[in-house]
């Protein structure tokens, strides 16, 4: 075990807890069949030529015009609501990625600059941050997303804008950290560059933290997609993730077809819960106050 | 400590001022309002004096002023859907929002913060850990799914409450309240129901850590060494060392949840502020879009500064006028 790598060492220490295990099984999972939606999905959701109308609002496990099994039952226009969570999780899970991408490589250099940098610049980026921070991820991509326009970059951008302030911040807190000890006193006497020292030497021991917060606010970024395409200013309607299939299925709940709305819910929290718990995992693991 | 009042208020006031540059910026320059005002097939002429008319030809800074000078006065302007004074309308809208935020957000700390310090007290009993594992799903769960399953479940399957609207209403001071009519309180049982649960979870976790370490400090040790009962000790000093902490969420988190009730309300056709930003951002409804985002602004930063108040009167150090 000494002489294992840091991340042998860091993966070990992860296995230890069987739940974390498993969730991180199931995000695999759930990356690799969204992956291979086109091949693992019974139907082709979006091709008009394989649906029926006579096959529309069926409940699970009912057998349709062409011989599939719907397990999960249709939606309003005869869909396969299986492949249509498969092909909704892709959605999702892209944005959610892409967005916390974004927000991530902000979020990072704003803080870790401001830290680089100190005195009155750094005190003011902070600042704007905390004010950022103040208000609720929700209401900025509201309104982001309303002002910008329907649209996949306009909402990865209002999703961004919404939660880079949680990397900065947490990249911040870490950089300053990091900012005064001597290994960093040391490369900064060598005439290397500051970009050098701060992307090679800085950032790498910035990481842990910024993982876990990666993790949050990836499962956020799902999560704040899914409800702005449900509350109708997210993706535009040639883009249905899973919470724009949720939305599509809430006007059937009231005459109790439940599932249209009802499964695509649950993909959407399997993914959320998995990855939180993955997280939650990873901050235990890189707390130091719970080392033993 | 009076000029640490001060100084929080000058500090409030500048944030607030901010606030509304960037609102106005955000809102008006992003996008031509001229459009939304303006049809395409109208005279030259008519456009120029409605552009006029507006004060749309004037520098963006001229503008803004021009607007903080109306909105001091508490003019907002005119919704372009309602035709009437946005002021009017945000405000006949509140008192539903208001009521639906106090329920859940009282809902939460009264349920949470004794179920955290439950499960702070006792970490490894099995009610607490059924505490923390429903709190990892309190987390995850998006609150419209929730709200549509509450709907699916209480007011589908079983016909026990209603799915949507106010109901009955009385009125009290001038304004319509629901909670005080049987029929008002089950409507607002399963939206605040709804808009508490991620609240629930957050309180129960904060408490709970805070407990966790207040457990440990000597506080306890000396109180328990006194003889103290174990729920005096709770009472008395636990609770009083985790107070801060949820002081805080509690205000901030009432303030984020007037910005979640936009997604309650539009589930369960709730007519409060949340459901008329929805409406008015669909609509292009400039003017309420502004109104709104102003009135949650000011609702953030006066939140901001009583917290700060209420550490003052919690934390004795800060009473005498010492750090910070």
């Amino acid at each position: 075990m000494k002489d294992a790598s840091p991340a042998a060492r860091f993966w070990a220490e992860f296995c230890e807890s069987k739940v974390a295990v498993v969730a991180l099984a199931v995000v695999v999972l759930m990356i690799g069949i969204a992956v291979l939606a086109p091949l693992v999905a019974p139907q082709d959701p979006y091709d008009l030529a394989n649906l029926a109308l006579s096959d529309a609002r069926r409940a699970p496990g009912f057998v349709g015009e062409g011989g599939y099994t719907h397990w999960l039952g249709t939606d309003a226009q005869g869909r396969d609501l299986l492949s249509a969570i498969l092909y909704g999780l892709r959605i999702s899970l892209e944005m959610g990625l892409v967005a916390g991408a974004f927000a991530f490589a902000l979020g990072v250099t704003l803080g870790i600059g401001a830290a680089y940098i100190g005195g009155r610049w750094e005190a003011f980026i902070m600042r704007v941050i905390d004010l950022q921070l103040a208000f609720p991820a929700i209401l900025l991509a509201l309104v982001l997303s309303a002002l910008l326009g329907q649209g996949k970059l306009q909402l990865i951008a209002a999703l961004a804008a919404a939660q880079y302030a949680y990397f900065a911040r947490a990249a911040h807190g870490a950089a300053s950290a990091e900012r005064g000890k001597d290994y960093v006193e040391a490369v900064l006497s060598t005439p290397l560059p500051g970009w050098r020292v701060v992307w090679r030497h800085i950032f790498p021991n910035c990481l842990p933290p910024l993982i876990v917060v990666a993790t949050v606010q990836v499962a956020n970024a799902i999560a704040l997609e899914a409800t702005l395409s449900f509350l109708g200013v997210g993706l535009p309607v040639t883009e249905p993730s899973l919470g724009m299939l949720i939305a599509n299925g809430f006007q059937y709940m009231l005459s109790g077809r439940y599932w249209i709305s009802f499964y695509p819910g649950i993909a959407l929290i399997i993914l959320i819960v998995a990855i939180n718990l993955v997280g939650d995992r990873i901050r235990d693991q890189v707390n130091p106050r719970l080392k033993r | 400590m009076l000029g640490h009042v001060a100084v929080r208020l000058a500090q409030s006031l500048v944030v607030m001022l901010v606030m509304s540059a960037l609102v106005f910026v955000g809102v008006y320059a992003i996008g031509n309002p001229i459009d939304v005002l303006i049809g395409p097939d109208v005279s030259q002429e008519l456009r120029l004096q409605t552009i006029a008319r507006y004060g749309l030809d004037q520098p963006l800074w001229q503008q803004y002023f021009t607007f903080l000078g109306r909105v001091l006065h508490g003019d907002f302007g005119r919704s372009f859907v309602f035709g009437i004074p946005v002021m009017d309308l945000i405000l006949s809208r509140l008192p539903a929002t208001l009521e639906l935020t106090l329920a859940a957000v009282c809902g939460a700390a009264l349920v949470g913060i004794p179920a955290g310090i439950y499960a702070g007290y006792r970490p490894n009993s099995l009610p607490a850990r059924a505490i923390m594992t429903l709190s990892i799903l309190g987390f995850s769960v998006p609150t419209f799914w929730i709200g549509l399953v509450l709907i699916m479940a209480f007011a589908v399957q079983l016909q026990w409450l209603p799915a949507g609207g106010r109901g009955e209403t009385v009125s009290l001071f001038g304004v319509p309240w629901s909670f005080l009519t049987l029929d008002g309180l089950n409507h607002l049982l399963l939206p605040a129901l709804n808009l508490s649960l991620f609240k629930l979870a957050l309180m129960t976790r904060l408490a709970r850590a805070g407990t966790r370490e207040a457990m440990l400090s000597d506080t306890v040790k000396f109180a328990r060494a006194a003889g103290l009962s174990e729920w005096t000790v709770l009472r008395r000093h636990v609770l009083r060392l985790i107070a801060i902490p949820l002081v805080t969420v509690f205000g901030l988190e009432f303030a984020s949840t007037l910005a979640f009730a936009v997604v309650t309300e539009t589930i369960f056709s709730w007519p409060g502020i949340g459901k008329l930003i929805i409406d008015s951002i669909q609509s292009l409804d400039r003017p309420v879009m502004v109104a709104y985002l102003m009135l949650v602004s000011f609702v953030f930063i006066a939140i901001n500064f009583l917290v700060d108040l209420a550490y003052v009167g919690l934390d004795p150090r800060l009473r005498k006028g010492g750090a910070r």
